[in-house]
């Protein structure tokens, strides 16, 4: 039952988190040299549930080396390859960064369904009626 | 919570993008001022914005570094009449392109609708995701 609670809040999180990254492209649309960034979905998600009870290792001094311990939040930034460069050097292409928001809007509301669905099961477990 | 974020990533845009349509404004409302406070005609003004990372990983808005002075030549017009006018007649206008500057305008405002857009976006999913397991 805790797996699956795990798997919605890593898919939660990591939603989030992209939403931010699409948010920062669009709110750099008019920046000059800035570069579009996003992160494989499917693979940062399928990482992050491997890392699932892996310990983090432990550091006494702040100039050791911090495992590696998984995690959303390691996502890793990719560039986008831009459909048409501009003269300035950004690489932002407004539809495609307002599509994939709106489209990763859509899979965050469809995460938040299955978890409420999640909880009514158990609500209804509890109650026994 | 990231999904927070986007409401100080979307803010940043908005100020940024607000302060471009003031400069926008003001070059369009000098586009004919022949003499300032400096006794020059006036210079056409261009924000510059740039990245700035906020305090959370992975976080990028956006700000206004400089406003700088656009250094293209004053527009020379002969006008023998007018008191600015120099010893053979010509008069310096302002080095606004006022359909560069309305093209700037509509570009400004564009960036805009879509950055309260995307507050919008972010403020329904919070919203749904406080209603969680009600």
């Amino acid at each position: 039952m805790s797996s699956v609670n795990n798997f919605f809040e890593d898919a939660l999180n990591l939603r989030a988190h992209r939403q931010q990254m699409l948010a920062s492209n669009i709110a750099n649309a008019d920046t000059p040299n800035y570069k579009a960034v996003d992160v494989d979905f499917a693979s940062v998600l399928k990482g992050a549930q491997s890392a699932r009870g892996v310990l983090p290792m432990d550091t006494s001094a702040s100039a050791h080396i911090k495992g590696h311990a998984g995690g959303p939040l390691n996502a890793a930034e990719m560039y986008r390859v831009p459909s048409q460069a501009s003269i300035d050097g950004n690489t932002v292409d407004t539809n495609v960064e307002m599509a994939q928001f709106t489209d990763n809007a859509i899979h965050y509301q469809a995460v938040l369904s299955f978890l409420n669905a999640e909880v009514q099961m158990r609500k209804s477990a509890i109650q026994g009626q | 919570m990231s999904m927070f974020n986007v409401f100080s990533i979307a803010g940043s845009a908005l100020t940024a993008q607000s302060q471009r349509l003031n400069v926008v404004a003001s070059n369009l409302a000098n586009a004919d001022s022949a003499t300032s406070s400096t006794g020059q005609p006036y210079r056409a003004k261009q924000v510059v914005f740039s990245a700035v990372p906020l305090q959370a990983a992975g976080a990028t808005g956006v700000k206004v570094t400089s406003v700088i002075e656009d250094p293209s030549p004053m527009k020379q017009v002969y006008d023998p009449k007018n008191p600015l006018a120099d010893s053979k007649g010509y008069v310096s206008m302002p080095n606004v392109n006022v359909v560069e500057e309305m093209v700037n305008m509509i570009s400004a405002s564009r960036s805009y609708q879509t950055n309260v857009d995307m507050m919008n976006t972010a403020k329904t999913l919070l919203l749904k995701t406080l209603a969680l397991g009600q």
